[in-house]
């Protein structure tokens, strides 16, 4: 018996006794990486968490002096990049890690997009994925707004404005989100709100459930790689395919750090609500695909106004790729890639790419 | 033992009463959480100002021509253009596109949205770009030295 072997010290046994550690050793012993030539590509899931962890410690930092009221609220992070020890290190690595993050986390969706992960039994996995991205995008939107600069504050009014062109319902869903009819230091409030509890509570959920259900799984190997020779050979998940993880993070550490010593986030001016949108305005990267697309479109299309179509090709695109496992029948039983995805992933990044940079180099005074 | 079947019909009729009990009382639980707790999340309305004028705090000879300004119209904001003729005009500030900020252009003589490159001319019209509507124009007056705005109708 493993509980009489004389290298487990008293503590081992005592603990083991009553919490199990041999469970947890057997679960790490039981999971295996497969291993094939897009091996590669499950470090990023990884990655998007480590930077997520980041996160949380950042935020939780910065909490303790970040002042959420239109009166305090940039005072509060000037407060925090010049006076408190670094402040502005945390406040920085805070903003480049979210920005990492993201990017993590679109080639994470990329990856399983066009490894067609999402077959069949990993549909839920899939889902709960879709699920995090919103809540991403939705940590970055609320998260944009707090240092209340003028560039937070017109990219919040036309972010609200968004779901404000939506038949019927707009007017009250901009309403709820803007706590009021305009923004103001109340949308402010409910932005932070949901930006430090709702949020992470949510994500909780959510993770939890993806990762559970990861482990469930296992690691989805790609129908082009049953179908060839590749065989089943796979990698234990500890140590070995952790210690490569930890590589990675190192490297991710060292570009975060370097990111955040050379490049310190900017603050910019105050918001004031009676000043003109200043000029070149811009929102985060990951939005600007869309912000061009926006301001690219005419006033109106077929007699339809131009951003309310916009913003229903966004919608269409979104519910396209949450409902892929269900869209892409072929990829469950064949073993060979699926069209159809790959087909809509390269779209999707090439219409993105080309959009972010018009979004970056077009004049923005034509 | 008793007749199976006559147990089974009274356990039966005793048991849908209290599982509609229990489901009643949990569904008014469930309603009284989530009726307040909806209405806590809808902000309340708040007095907006009802001014239909206002009066603005410069003098009509500090507009330069082919110059714009904004300024407070309530809880909007508004836009005062004088174009090079030296006629003033007034139009709200909310972009119609997209509610960010307008301002005057002067080198194009047009008002302008920095937020997705609208452009609207003098008289207001949406004449460039994404903006679907015009701009609601103001009156403006003189009025010995002061320039009063106010809506129209």
């Amino acid at each position: 018996m493993e509980h009489d072997s004389p290298k487990h010290g008293k503590l081992y046994l005592w603990l083991e006794e009553r919490v199990g550690l041999s469970d947890f050793a057997k679960l790490a012993r039981k999971k295996e990486v497969p291993l094939h030539r897009h091996t590669f590509w499950y470090y990023f899931g990884g990655m998007t968490l480590f930077l997520f962890v980041i996160q949380v410690l950042t935020g939780i930092l910065l909490l303790l002096y970040y002042r959420p009221s239109a009166g305090e609220a940039f005072e509060s992070i000037q407060f925090i990049m010049t006076e408190v020890q670094f402040g502005w290190l945390v406040r920085s690595i805070h903003s480049w890690s979210a920005n990492l993050m993201i990017f993590a986390m679109f080639i994470h969706l990329f990856s399983a997009l066009f490894l067609n992960a999402y077959r069949r039994p990993r549909e839920m996995t899939w889902l709960s994925g879709g699920g995090l991205l919103g809540l991403s995008l939705a940590f970055g939107f609320t998260g944009y707004l707090l240092p209340w600069n003028e560039l937070a504050f017109f990219a919040t009014r036309v972010g609200t404005e968004i779901p404000g062109v939506i038949p019927v319902i707009g007017p009250f869903l901009r309403r709820l989100l803007r706590g009021g009819n305009e923004v103001t230091g109340a949308t402010l409030t409910r932005f932070y709100g949901i930006h430090v509890a709702i949020l992470p509570a949510l994500v909780t959920v959510v993770l939890g459930l993806h990762l559970f259900l990861v482990q469930k799984h296992g690691m989805s190997r790609p129908p082009s790689v049953e179908g060839s020779g590749e065989g089943k050979r796979s990698m234990p998940f500890f140590p070995n395919f952790f210690l490569r993880d930890l590589v990675g993070w190192l490297c991710a550490l060292g570009i975060l750090a370097a990111l955040a010593a050379y490049f310190p986030a900017e603050l910019g001016k105050k918001a004031d609500p009676f000043q003109p949108a200043p000029i070149g305005i811009k929102p985060e990267w990951y939005f600007m695909a869309m912000f061009q697309t926006l301001k690219l479109l005419p006033a109106h299309i077929l007699g339809i106004e131009g951003e309310l179509l916009g913003v229903l090709g966004f919608g269409v695109i979104g519910v396209i790729l949450i409902a892929m496992p269900f869209l892409d029948r072929r990829a469950a039983g064949a073993n060979r890639s699926s069209r159809l995805a790959a087909g809509f992933g390269l779209l999707l990044i090439v219409y993105s790419v080309v959009l972010t940079y018009l979004g970056y180099t077009m004049s923005a005074m034509k | 033992m008793a007749n199976d079947e006559t147990t089974a019909a009274v356990d039966h009729g005793r048991r849908s009463l209290l599982n509609w009990f229990l489901s009643t009382t949990a569904g008014a639980f469930l309603v009284s959480v989530t009726y307040p707790l909806s209405r806590y999340l809808i902000p309340p309305d708040v007095e907006e100002s009802t001014a239909n004028t206002v009066t603005l705090a410069l003098k009509p000879q500090e507009v330069k021509p082919n110059s714009g300004q904004i300024f407070r119209f309530g809880s909007q904001a508004g836009i005062l253009v004088k174009d090079t003729n030296g006629e003033l005009k007034a139009f709200s500030a909310v972009c119609t596109h997209l509610a960010c900020i307008v301002q005057y252009r002067p080198d194009v003589s047009h008002i302008w949205c920095a937020c997705h490159n609208g452009h609207f001319d003098l008289n207001g019209r949406n004449v460039e770009g994404p903006p679907p509507k015009p701009l609601e124009q103001y009156v403006v007056n003189v009025r010995a030295d002061q320039i009063v705005v106010s809506k129209r109708g």
